[in-house]
Protein backbone atom coordinates (compact mmCIF):
# COMPACT_ATOMS: atom_id res chain seq x y z
CA UNK A 1 0.00 0.00 0.00
CA UNK A 2 1.49 3.30 -0.82
CA UNK A 3 2.56 5.49 2.19
CA UNK A 4 2.99 9.16 2.53
CA UNK A 5 5.15 9.39 4.83
CA UNK A 6 4.60 12.85 6.63
CA UNK A 7 0.96 12.01 6.70
CA UNK A 8 1.45 8.52 8.48
CA UNK A 9 3.27 9.86 11.28
CA UNK A 10 1.11 12.33 12.35
CA UNK A 11 -1.40 9.69 11.78
CA UNK A 12 0.22 7.31 13.74
CA UNK A 13 0.53 9.80 16.54
CA UNK A 14 -2.62 10.35 16.82
CA UNK A 15 -4.11 6.75 16.21
CA UNK A 16 -1.39 5.73 19.22
CA UNK A 17 -2.57 8.57 21.63
CA UNK A 18 -6.19 7.17 21.55
CA UNK A 19 -5.49 2.77 21.43
CA UNK A 20 -3.90 4.13 24.83
CA UNK A 21 -6.79 4.99 26.41
CA UNK A 22 -7.91 0.94 25.11
CA UNK A 23 -10.12 2.48 23.01
CA UNK A 24 -9.78 2.81 18.84
CA UNK A 25 -10.24 5.66 16.42
CA UNK A 26 -13.85 4.54 15.65
CA UNK A 27 -14.74 4.01 19.42
CA UNK A 28 -14.15 0.37 18.86
CA UNK A 29 -12.28 -1.82 21.61
CA UNK A 30 -8.89 -3.15 21.10
CA UNK A 31 -10.56 -6.96 19.87
CA UNK A 32 -13.45 -5.74 18.93
CA UNK A 33 -14.26 -6.70 15.37
CA UNK A 34 -16.57 -4.02 13.14
CA UNK A 35 -20.18 -5.39 12.12
CA UNK A 36 -19.29 -8.56 9.57
CA UNK A 37 -22.31 -8.78 6.93
CA UNK A 38 -22.35 -11.54 4.74
CA UNK A 39 -24.64 -12.50 2.22
CA UNK A 40 -23.94 -16.07 0.15
CA UNK A 41 -25.29 -17.36 -3.09
CA UNK A 42 -26.64 -13.84 -4.76
CA UNK A 43 -24.39 -14.34 -8.36
CA UNK A 44 -26.38 -16.83 -10.57
CA UNK A 45 -24.04 -17.42 -12.74
CA UNK A 46 -21.02 -18.72 -10.55
CA UNK A 47 -21.14 -21.83 -8.70
CA UNK A 48 -20.81 -20.34 -5.01
CA UNK A 49 -20.71 -16.60 -4.38
CA UNK A 50 -20.14 -14.51 -1.32
CA UNK A 51 -20.93 -10.32 -0.65
CA UNK A 52 -18.93 -9.59 2.72
CA UNK A 53 -18.69 -6.14 4.49
CA UNK A 54 -16.55 -5.68 7.32
CA UNK A 55 -17.19 -2.16 8.08
CA UNK A 56 -16.44 -0.47 5.11
CA UNK A 57 -14.26 -3.00 3.34
CA UNK A 58 -16.67 -4.39 0.99
CA UNK A 59 -15.91 -7.23 -1.48
CA UNK A 60 -17.28 -10.78 -3.68
CA UNK A 61 -15.83 -13.98 -3.53
CA UNK A 62 -16.99 -15.94 -6.65
CA UNK A 63 -16.90 -19.74 -6.68
CA UNK A 64 -15.68 -20.99 -10.45
CA UNK A 65 -16.22 -25.21 -10.72
CA UNK A 66 -14.34 -25.92 -14.04
CA UNK A 67 -12.49 -28.79 -15.39
CA UNK A 68 -8.57 -29.12 -16.07
CA UNK A 69 -6.11 -31.41 -16.56
CA UNK A 70 -4.63 -32.96 -12.99
CA UNK A 71 -0.62 -32.21 -11.71
CA UNK A 72 1.89 -34.69 -12.87
CA UNK A 73 2.56 -36.16 -9.33
CA UNK A 74 -1.19 -36.09 -8.25
CA UNK A 75 -3.05 -37.65 -11.29
CA UNK A 76 -6.70 -38.24 -9.00
CA UNK A 77 -6.70 -35.05 -7.18
CA UNK A 78 -8.65 -31.92 -8.21
CA UNK A 79 -7.27 -28.30 -7.49
CA UNK A 80 -8.04 -25.38 -6.01
CA UNK A 81 -7.11 -22.02 -7.17
CA UNK A 82 -7.10 -18.69 -4.95
CA UNK A 83 -6.51 -15.40 -6.71
CA UNK A 84 -7.40 -11.74 -5.46
CA UNK A 85 -8.24 -8.81 -7.72
CA UNK A 86 -7.88 -5.13 -6.57
CA UNK A 87 -9.76 -3.21 -8.54
CA UNK A 88 -9.03 0.44 -9.04
CA UNK A 89 -12.79 1.38 -7.86
CA UNK A 90 -11.96 0.04 -3.95
CA UNK A 91 -9.18 2.78 -3.40
CA UNK A 92 -7.74 6.09 -4.91
CA UNK A 93 -4.43 4.56 -4.61
CA UNK A 94 -4.96 1.58 -5.87
CA UNK A 95 -4.49 1.27 -9.79
CA UNK A 96 -5.05 -0.85 -12.84
CA UNK A 97 -2.51 -3.45 -13.45
CA UNK A 98 -0.90 -6.74 -12.63
CA UNK A 99 -1.57 -7.58 -9.18
CA UNK A 100 0.66 -6.41 -6.59
CA UNK A 101 2.35 -8.09 -3.69
CA UNK A 102 -0.38 -7.16 -1.55
CA UNK A 103 -2.62 -8.53 -3.63
CA UNK A 104 -0.62 -12.06 -3.96
CA UNK A 105 0.19 -11.76 -0.28
CA UNK A 106 -3.93 -12.51 0.07
CA UNK A 107 -5.12 -14.59 -2.30
CA UNK A 108 -1.71 -16.98 -0.88
CA UNK A 109 -2.48 -16.67 2.36
CA UNK A 110 -5.85 -17.02 2.09
CA UNK A 111 -5.36 -19.81 0.08
CA UNK A 112 -2.89 -21.86 2.47
CA UNK A 113 -5.44 -21.72 5.27
CA UNK A 114 -7.66 -23.53 2.76
CA UNK A 115 -5.32 -25.71 1.63
CA UNK A 116 -3.82 -26.97 5.11
CA UNK A 117 -6.78 -27.47 6.93
CA UNK A 118 -7.52 -29.84 3.42
CA UNK A 119 -11.53 -27.98 2.90
CA UNK A 120 -11.92 -29.99 0.23
CA UNK A 121 -11.86 -33.94 -0.57
CA UNK A 122 -9.51 -33.15 -3.42
CA UNK A 123 -9.80 -37.11 -3.92
CA UNK A 124 -14.03 -36.22 -4.60
CA UNK A 125 -13.02 -33.66 -7.28
CA UNK A 126 -11.77 -36.20 -9.61
CA UNK A 127 -13.28 -37.19 -12.90
CA UNK A 128 -10.53 -39.29 -14.79
CA UNK A 129 -7.78 -40.38 -12.92
CA UNK A 130 -4.98 -38.48 -14.99
CA UNK A 131 -7.37 -36.90 -17.67
CA UNK A 132 -9.80 -34.70 -16.01
CA UNK A 133 -10.52 -33.45 -12.37
CA UNK A 134 -12.82 -30.31 -11.30
CA UNK A 135 -10.72 -27.88 -10.53
CA UNK A 136 -12.55 -25.30 -8.16
CA UNK A 137 -11.45 -21.16 -8.82
CA UNK A 138 -12.09 -18.72 -5.96
CA UNK A 139 -11.90 -15.24 -6.83
CA UNK A 140 -11.70 -12.49 -4.75
CA UNK A 141 -12.48 -8.63 -5.64
CA UNK A 142 -12.19 -6.10 -3.58
CA UNK A 143 -14.85 -3.56 -4.25
CA UNK A 144 -14.09 -0.96 -1.40
CA UNK A 145 -11.14 -1.08 0.67
CA UNK A 146 -10.69 0.07 4.54
CA UNK A 147 -8.35 -2.67 5.89
CA UNK A 148 -8.41 -6.46 7.10
CA UNK A 149 -8.81 -8.07 3.65
CA UNK A 150 -7.30 -11.31 4.76
CA UNK A 151 -10.18 -12.26 7.78
CA UNK A 152 -12.80 -10.71 5.30
CA UNK A 153 -11.15 -12.91 2.58
CA UNK A 154 -11.10 -15.58 4.58
CA UNK A 155 -14.79 -15.81 5.41
CA UNK A 156 -16.15 -15.20 2.54
CA UNK A 157 -14.16 -18.06 0.99
CA UNK A 158 -15.78 -20.26 3.35
CA UNK A 159 -19.51 -18.93 2.80
CA UNK A 160 -19.41 -19.11 -0.97
CA UNK A 161 -17.52 -22.61 -0.77
CA UNK A 162 -20.18 -23.65 1.19
CA UNK A 163 -22.98 -22.59 -1.13
CA UNK A 164 -20.80 -23.96 -3.64
CA UNK A 165 -21.57 -26.77 -6.18
CA UNK A 166 -20.29 -29.05 -8.66
CA UNK A 167 -21.62 -30.03 -11.99
CA UNK A 168 -21.98 -33.80 -12.35
CA UNK A 169 -20.06 -35.68 -14.77
CA UNK A 170 -20.91 -39.05 -16.18
CA UNK A 171 -18.52 -41.61 -18.06
CA UNK A 172 -19.63 -42.92 -21.25
CA UNK A 173 -17.22 -45.23 -23.09
CA UNK A 174 -14.54 -43.52 -21.44
CA UNK A 175 -15.88 -40.19 -22.08
CA UNK A 176 -16.64 -37.67 -19.86
CA UNK A 177 -20.71 -36.47 -20.13
CA UNK A 178 -21.55 -33.03 -18.70
CA UNK A 179 -25.32 -33.85 -16.90
CA UNK A 180 -27.75 -30.97 -15.82
CA UNK A 181 -27.08 -32.50 -12.31
CA UNK A 182 -25.08 -30.33 -9.71
CA UNK A 183 -24.57 -31.38 -6.00
CA UNK A 184 -22.62 -29.39 -3.42
CA UNK A 185 -19.08 -29.75 -2.73
CA UNK A 186 -18.00 -31.10 0.18
CA UNK A 187 -16.69 -28.93 3.14
CA UNK A 188 -14.55 -30.65 5.33
CA UNK A 189 -13.55 -27.74 7.90
CA UNK A 190 -13.56 -24.16 8.24
CA UNK A 191 -10.82 -22.58 8.72
CA UNK A 192 -10.98 -18.82 9.73
CA UNK A 193 -7.86 -16.38 9.48
CA UNK A 194 -7.69 -13.77 12.63
CA UNK A 195 -5.25 -10.86 11.56
CA UNK A 196 -3.62 -9.23 14.85
CA UNK A 197 -1.88 -5.79 14.29
CA UNK A 198 0.91 -4.43 16.60
CA UNK A 199 0.90 -0.72 16.94
CA UNK A 200 3.11 0.70 19.23
CA UNK A 201 2.52 -1.35 22.38
CA UNK A 202 -1.34 -2.18 21.38
CA UNK A 203 -2.17 -5.33 20.02
CA UNK A 204 -5.58 -4.86 17.70
CA UNK A 205 -8.15 -7.13 15.91
CA UNK A 206 -9.59 -6.03 12.69
CA UNK A 207 -7.72 -2.81 11.42
CA UNK A 208 -9.02 -0.23 9.25
CA UNK A 209 -6.87 0.81 6.21
CA UNK A 210 -5.87 4.08 8.60
CA UNK A 211 -4.64 1.43 11.19
CA UNK A 212 -3.20 -0.75 8.61
CA UNK A 213 -1.14 1.95 7.18
CA UNK A 214 0.80 2.92 10.38
CA UNK A 215 1.09 -0.80 12.08
CA UNK A 216 4.44 -1.99 12.97
CA UNK A 217 3.75 -5.42 12.33
CA UNK A 218 0.70 -8.10 11.43
CA UNK A 219 0.65 -11.69 12.09
CA UNK A 220 -2.28 -13.68 10.77
CA UNK A 221 -3.09 -16.70 12.27
CA UNK A 222 -5.66 -18.97 10.57
CA UNK A 223 -7.37 -21.59 12.64
CA UNK A 224 -9.60 -24.48 12.24
CA UNK A 225 -12.59 -25.93 14.32
CA UNK A 226 -10.29 -27.70 16.74
CA UNK A 227 -8.39 -24.96 17.39
CA UNK A 228 -5.08 -26.20 15.92
CA UNK A 229 -3.05 -23.87 13.51
CA UNK A 230 -3.28 -24.06 9.86
CA UNK A 231 -1.43 -20.96 8.84
CA UNK A 232 0.63 -17.66 10.15
CA UNK A 233 2.15 -15.41 7.84
CA UNK A 234 3.75 -12.22 9.62
CA UNK A 235 4.20 -8.86 7.27
CA UNK A 236 5.09 -5.66 8.34
CA UNK A 237 8.64 -4.83 8.84
CA UNK A 238 9.05 -5.14 12.52
CA UNK A 239 10.22 -8.03 14.80
CA UNK A 240 8.02 -9.86 17.42
CA UNK A 241 9.14 -11.71 20.61
CA UNK A 242 8.11 -15.11 21.20
CA UNK A 243 5.38 -14.04 24.16
CA UNK A 244 4.27 -11.51 21.66
CA UNK A 245 3.55 -14.25 19.05
CA UNK A 246 1.71 -16.54 21.59
CA UNK A 247 -0.67 -13.66 22.64
CA UNK A 248 -1.44 -13.10 19.47
CA UNK A 249 -2.35 -16.76 18.98
CA UNK A 250 -4.36 -16.72 22.12
CA UNK A 251 -6.15 -13.54 20.47
CA UNK A 252 -7.06 -15.56 17.24
CA UNK A 253 -8.38 -18.33 19.56
CA UNK A 254 -10.59 -16.70 21.59
CA UNK A 255 -11.99 -14.49 18.29
CA UNK A 256 -11.88 -17.10 15.44
CA UNK A 257 -15.09 -19.13 16.92
CA UNK A 258 -17.50 -16.22 16.71
CA UNK A 259 -16.55 -15.34 12.85
CA UNK A 260 -16.68 -18.79 12.14
CA UNK A 261 -20.68 -19.01 13.69
CA UNK A 262 -21.24 -15.73 11.57
CA UNK A 263 -19.99 -17.29 8.67
CA UNK A 264 -21.96 -20.38 9.06
CA UNK A 265 -25.07 -18.76 10.36
CA UNK A 266 -24.82 -16.50 6.87
CA UNK A 267 -25.16 -19.53 4.97
CA UNK A 268 -28.20 -20.72 6.11
CA UNK B 1 6.09 -57.45 12.88
CA UNK B 2 9.25 -57.26 14.60
CA UNK B 3 10.90 -55.18 12.48
CA UNK B 4 8.42 -52.69 12.21
CA UNK B 5 8.27 -52.37 16.26
CA UNK B 6 11.91 -51.78 15.97
CA UNK B 7 11.81 -49.46 13.18
CA UNK B 8 8.86 -47.37 15.19
CA UNK B 9 11.50 -46.94 18.20
CA UNK B 10 14.42 -46.25 16.16
CA UNK B 11 12.69 -43.04 14.51
CA UNK B 12 14.99 -41.53 12.12
CA UNK B 13 14.85 -38.58 9.37
CA UNK B 14 15.51 -39.12 6.13
CA UNK B 15 18.73 -38.21 5.85
CA UNK B 16 19.65 -39.47 9.24
CA UNK B 17 20.23 -36.23 10.46
CA UNK B 18 18.86 -35.72 14.31
CA UNK B 19 15.50 -33.73 14.90
CA UNK B 20 17.59 -30.55 15.59
CA UNK B 21 20.04 -30.85 13.97
CA UNK B 22 21.21 -28.67 10.97
CA UNK B 23 21.86 -29.51 7.27
CA UNK B 24 25.63 -28.72 7.03
CA UNK B 25 25.93 -24.37 6.12
CA UNK B 26 28.78 -22.79 4.51
CA UNK B 27 28.84 -19.53 4.00
CA UNK B 28 31.63 -17.30 1.87
CA UNK B 29 30.98 -13.36 1.78
CA UNK B 30 32.55 -11.23 -0.87
CA UNK B 31 32.11 -13.58 -4.06
CA UNK B 32 31.18 -10.90 -6.29
CA UNK B 33 33.39 -8.38 -7.48
CA UNK B 34 31.02 -6.22 -9.18
CA UNK B 35 28.84 -5.69 -6.29
CA UNK B 36 29.15 -3.70 -3.18
CA UNK B 37 28.64 -6.87 -1.11
CA UNK B 38 27.67 -10.51 -1.72
CA UNK B 39 27.82 -13.95 -0.06
CA UNK B 40 27.14 -17.18 -1.14
CA UNK B 41 25.31 -19.84 0.55
CA UNK B 42 25.20 -24.01 0.32
CA UNK B 43 22.49 -25.06 2.66
CA UNK B 44 22.60 -29.05 2.65
CA UNK B 45 21.86 -29.18 -1.22
CA UNK B 46 21.04 -25.27 -1.42
CA UNK B 47 22.83 -23.14 -3.37
CA UNK B 48 21.87 -19.74 -3.38
CA UNK B 49 24.05 -16.36 -4.46
CA UNK B 50 23.46 -13.09 -3.32
CA UNK B 51 24.84 -9.67 -4.09
CA UNK B 52 23.71 -5.77 -2.67
CA UNK B 53 24.27 -2.74 -4.60
CA UNK B 54 23.83 0.56 -2.45
CA UNK B 55 23.08 2.41 -1.25
CA UNK B 56 22.25 4.29 -4.28
CA UNK B 57 19.95 6.38 -6.08
CA UNK B 58 16.85 4.53 -5.89
CA UNK B 59 14.96 4.11 -8.91
CA UNK B 60 12.28 4.54 -9.62
CA UNK B 61 12.59 8.36 -7.77
CA UNK B 62 8.85 8.25 -7.08
CA UNK B 63 9.39 5.55 -4.90
CA UNK B 64 12.26 6.89 -2.37
CA UNK B 65 11.18 8.00 1.16
CA UNK B 66 12.02 10.89 2.11
CA UNK B 67 13.27 10.03 5.71
CA UNK B 68 14.88 6.37 5.39
CA UNK B 69 16.24 3.96 2.52
CA UNK B 70 14.25 1.63 0.44
CA UNK B 71 15.13 -1.91 0.64
CA UNK B 72 14.48 -3.45 -2.56
CA UNK B 73 14.74 -7.18 -2.64
CA UNK B 74 14.35 -9.89 -5.33
CA UNK B 75 14.08 -13.44 -4.94
CA UNK B 76 14.97 -15.06 -8.11
CA UNK B 77 14.96 -19.00 -8.94
CA UNK B 78 17.22 -20.09 -11.91
CA UNK B 79 15.34 -22.13 -14.40
CA UNK B 80 17.70 -25.02 -13.94
CA UNK B 81 17.55 -24.30 -9.92
CA UNK B 82 14.17 -27.27 -9.78
CA UNK B 83 13.28 -30.24 -11.47
CA UNK B 84 11.54 -29.94 -13.68
CA UNK B 85 13.07 -26.44 -15.66
CA UNK B 86 10.91 -24.05 -14.32
CA UNK B 87 10.13 -20.74 -16.18
CA UNK B 88 12.41 -17.65 -15.46
CA UNK B 89 9.27 -15.15 -14.91
CA UNK B 90 8.71 -14.14 -11.35
CA UNK B 91 6.02 -16.58 -10.00
CA UNK B 92 3.54 -15.66 -7.04
CA UNK B 93 5.97 -17.34 -4.87
CA UNK B 94 8.80 -15.89 -5.90
CA UNK B 95 7.16 -12.34 -5.57
CA UNK B 96 5.81 -13.75 -1.84
CA UNK B 97 9.18 -14.31 -0.99
CA UNK B 98 10.52 -11.30 -2.21
CA UNK B 99 8.00 -9.35 0.16
CA UNK B 100 8.52 -11.62 3.29
CA UNK B 101 12.37 -11.47 2.82
CA UNK B 102 11.79 -7.75 2.96
CA UNK B 103 10.00 -7.76 5.81
CA UNK B 104 12.35 -10.14 7.84
CA UNK B 105 15.22 -7.98 6.61
CA UNK B 106 14.67 -4.40 7.55
CA UNK B 107 13.90 -4.40 11.51
CA UNK B 108 17.56 -4.95 10.84
CA UNK B 109 19.02 -2.45 9.31
CA UNK B 110 19.73 1.21 10.06
CA UNK B 111 17.65 2.33 6.89
CA UNK B 112 17.52 5.85 8.49
CA UNK B 113 20.38 6.67 8.10
CA UNK B 114 20.27 6.91 4.22
CA UNK B 115 17.39 9.08 3.37
CA UNK B 116 15.63 9.26 -0.35
CA UNK B 117 18.20 5.96 -1.26
CA UNK B 118 17.90 2.98 -2.31
CA UNK B 119 19.52 -0.36 -1.07
CA UNK B 120 18.96 -3.58 -3.44
CA UNK B 121 19.42 -7.22 -2.56
CA UNK B 122 19.28 -9.22 -5.34
CA UNK B 123 18.98 -13.16 -4.45
CA UNK B 124 19.62 -16.23 -7.04
CA UNK B 125 18.29 -19.61 -6.58
CA UNK B 126 21.03 -21.82 -7.91
CA UNK B 127 20.17 -25.03 -6.59
CA UNK B 128 16.67 -25.54 -4.38
CA UNK B 129 16.31 -28.29 -1.74
CA UNK B 130 13.55 -27.21 0.29
CA UNK B 131 14.14 -23.78 2.80
CA UNK B 132 15.33 -21.25 -0.20
CA UNK B 133 13.46 -18.84 1.77
CA UNK B 134 15.80 -19.28 4.99
CA UNK B 135 18.47 -19.78 3.13
CA UNK B 136 18.32 -16.60 1.23
CA UNK B 137 17.63 -14.72 4.39
CA UNK B 138 21.04 -16.12 5.45
CA UNK B 139 22.91 -15.14 2.65
CA UNK B 140 21.34 -12.00 2.17
CA UNK B 141 22.13 -10.40 5.79
CA UNK B 142 25.86 -11.53 5.36
CA UNK B 143 26.05 -9.98 2.01
CA UNK B 144 24.28 -6.74 3.51
CA UNK B 145 27.36 -5.96 6.20
CA UNK B 146 29.70 -6.99 3.23
CA UNK B 147 28.25 -3.88 1.27
CA UNK B 148 29.00 -2.14 4.86
CA UNK B 149 25.27 -1.38 5.27
CA UNK B 150 24.95 -0.64 9.25
CA UNK B 151 22.86 -2.91 10.92
CA UNK B 152 21.13 -3.80 14.01
CA UNK B 153 21.92 -7.39 14.14
CA UNK B 154 22.51 -9.72 11.47
CA UNK B 155 18.91 -12.09 10.47
CA UNK B 156 19.81 -15.93 10.83
CA UNK B 157 16.59 -18.07 9.51
CA UNK B 158 15.75 -21.75 9.45
CA UNK B 159 12.71 -23.67 9.02
CA UNK B 160 11.19 -26.18 11.07
CA UNK B 161 7.94 -28.35 10.82
CA UNK B 162 6.11 -31.65 11.54
CA UNK B 163 6.70 -34.94 9.99
CA UNK B 164 5.20 -37.94 11.44
CA UNK B 165 4.13 -36.21 14.50
CA UNK B 166 7.72 -35.08 15.31
CA UNK B 167 8.93 -31.27 14.96
CA UNK B 168 12.04 -31.28 13.82
CA UNK B 169 14.52 -28.52 12.59
CA UNK B 170 15.64 -27.58 8.94
CA UNK B 171 13.56 -29.18 6.47
CA UNK B 172 14.97 -30.87 3.25
CA UNK B 173 12.93 -31.22 0.21
CA UNK B 174 11.57 -34.52 0.91
CA UNK B 175 10.39 -33.14 4.52
CA UNK B 176 9.21 -30.15 3.05
CA UNK B 177 7.03 -31.90 0.27
CA UNK B 178 5.60 -34.59 2.59
CA UNK B 179 5.91 -32.99 5.79
CA UNK B 180 2.70 -32.22 7.85
CA UNK B 181 3.73 -28.81 7.96
CA UNK B 182 6.54 -26.24 7.76
CA UNK B 183 7.61 -22.78 9.83
CA UNK B 184 9.84 -20.61 8.64
CA UNK B 185 11.51 -19.06 10.94
CA UNK B 186 13.95 -15.93 11.17
CA UNK B 187 15.42 -14.47 14.19
CA UNK B 188 18.14 -11.41 14.98
CA UNK B 189 19.47 -13.10 18.42
CA UNK B 190 20.64 -10.12 19.66
CA UNK B 191 17.29 -8.41 19.80
CA UNK B 192 15.75 -11.49 20.23
CA UNK B 193 13.24 -10.74 17.84
CA UNK B 194 11.62 -13.08 15.29
CA UNK B 195 11.09 -10.88 11.89
CA UNK B 196 10.22 -13.44 9.82
CA UNK B 197 7.05 -16.36 10.89
CA UNK B 198 5.21 -18.28 8.57
CA UNK B 199 3.56 -21.35 8.64
CA UNK B 200 1.12 -24.12 6.66
CA UNK B 201 0.34 -27.18 7.69
CA UNK B 202 -2.08 -28.56 10.49
CA UNK B 203 0.04 -27.59 14.30
CA UNK B 204 -1.35 -27.22 17.45
CA UNK B 205 -0.87 -24.64 19.84
CA UNK B 206 1.57 -26.53 22.23
CA UNK B 207 3.66 -27.37 18.74
CA UNK B 208 4.08 -24.09 17.14
CA UNK B 209 5.59 -23.14 20.46
CA UNK B 210 8.02 -26.02 20.26
CA UNK B 211 9.09 -25.56 16.86
CA UNK B 212 9.38 -21.81 17.08
CA UNK B 213 11.75 -22.71 20.11
CA UNK B 214 13.31 -25.32 18.11
CA UNK B 215 13.76 -22.89 15.20
CA UNK B 216 15.44 -20.08 17.29
CA UNK B 217 17.95 -22.64 18.29
CA UNK B 218 18.66 -23.28 14.77
CA UNK B 219 18.96 -19.85 13.87
CA UNK B 220 21.53 -19.21 16.62
CA UNK B 221 23.45 -22.06 15.25
CA UNK B 222 23.61 -20.08 11.69
CA UNK B 223 24.62 -16.84 13.47
CA UNK B 224 27.52 -18.30 14.50
CA UNK B 225 28.27 -19.69 10.63
CA UNK B 226 27.36 -15.74 9.19
CA UNK B 227 29.51 -14.29 12.14
CA UNK B 228 32.54 -16.96 11.41
CA UNK B 229 32.20 -16.34 7.38
CA UNK B 230 32.19 -12.48 8.09
CA UNK B 231 35.25 -13.01 10.10
CA UNK B 232 36.93 -15.23 7.53
CA UNK B 233 36.80 -12.16 5.15
CA UNK B 234 37.64 -9.30 7.37
CA UNK B 235 40.12 -11.29 9.28
CA UNK B 236 38.55 -10.39 12.54
CA UNK B 237 40.01 -13.59 14.48
CA UNK B 238 41.51 -12.47 17.93
CA UNK B 239 42.89 -16.65 17.97
CA UNK B 240 44.90 -15.64 14.89
CA UNK B 241 47.20 -12.68 14.24
CA UNK B 242 45.52 -10.82 11.20
CA UNK B 243 48.18 -11.62 8.84
CA UNK B 244 48.31 -15.27 8.92
CA UNK B 245 44.09 -15.18 9.72
CA UNK B 246 43.42 -15.15 5.84
CA UNK B 247 46.28 -16.98 4.99
CA UNK B 248 46.11 -20.31 6.45
CA UNK B 249 42.62 -22.05 4.92
CA UNK B 250 43.89 -20.74 1.49
CA UNK B 251 47.20 -22.99 2.61
CA UNK B 252 44.96 -25.98 3.65
CA UNK B 253 42.57 -25.09 0.49
CA UNK B 254 45.67 -26.38 -1.90
CA UNK B 255 46.69 -28.98 0.29
CA UNK B 256 43.59 -30.57 0.10
CA UNK B 257 43.24 -30.03 -3.92
CA UNK B 258 46.84 -31.30 -4.43
CA UNK B 259 45.46 -34.67 -2.51
CA UNK B 260 43.07 -34.86 -4.89
CA UNK B 261 45.16 -34.64 -7.83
Amino acid sequence: MSKSNVVSHLKQKKINEVLSTGKRMDGRGLEEFRPLVINSGLLAKSEGSAEVWLGKTHLMVGVKVGTGTPFEDTPDEGVLMTNAEFTPIAHPSWEPGPPNEDSIELARVVDRGLRSAEILDTNELNIISGKLVHIVYVDFYILNYDGNLIDACGAGAIAALLKAQKPVYEIKKGEPVLTDKKVPLTIRKKPIPISIVKIGDNFILDPTADEEEVMDVRLTVTLDENGNLCTMQKSGSAGLTMDEIKKCINMAQAKAPEIRAKVVESTQ
Amino acid sequence: MSKRTSKKKQWTRVDGRAFNQLRDVKIECGVLPNADGSAYIEMGRNKIICGVFGPREMHPKHMAKPNEAVLKCRYHMAPFSVDPRRSPAPSRRDQEITMVMRSALEPAVFLERYPRAGIDVYVEVLQADGGTRCASINAASVALVDAGIPMKDLVSACATGKIDDKVILDLGDYEDKKGQSDLPVAYMPKLDKITLLQMDGIMTTKEVEEAIKLGIEGCKQIYEIQREALKKKYGIDKTKSEETAPQEPVAEEKKEEKQDE
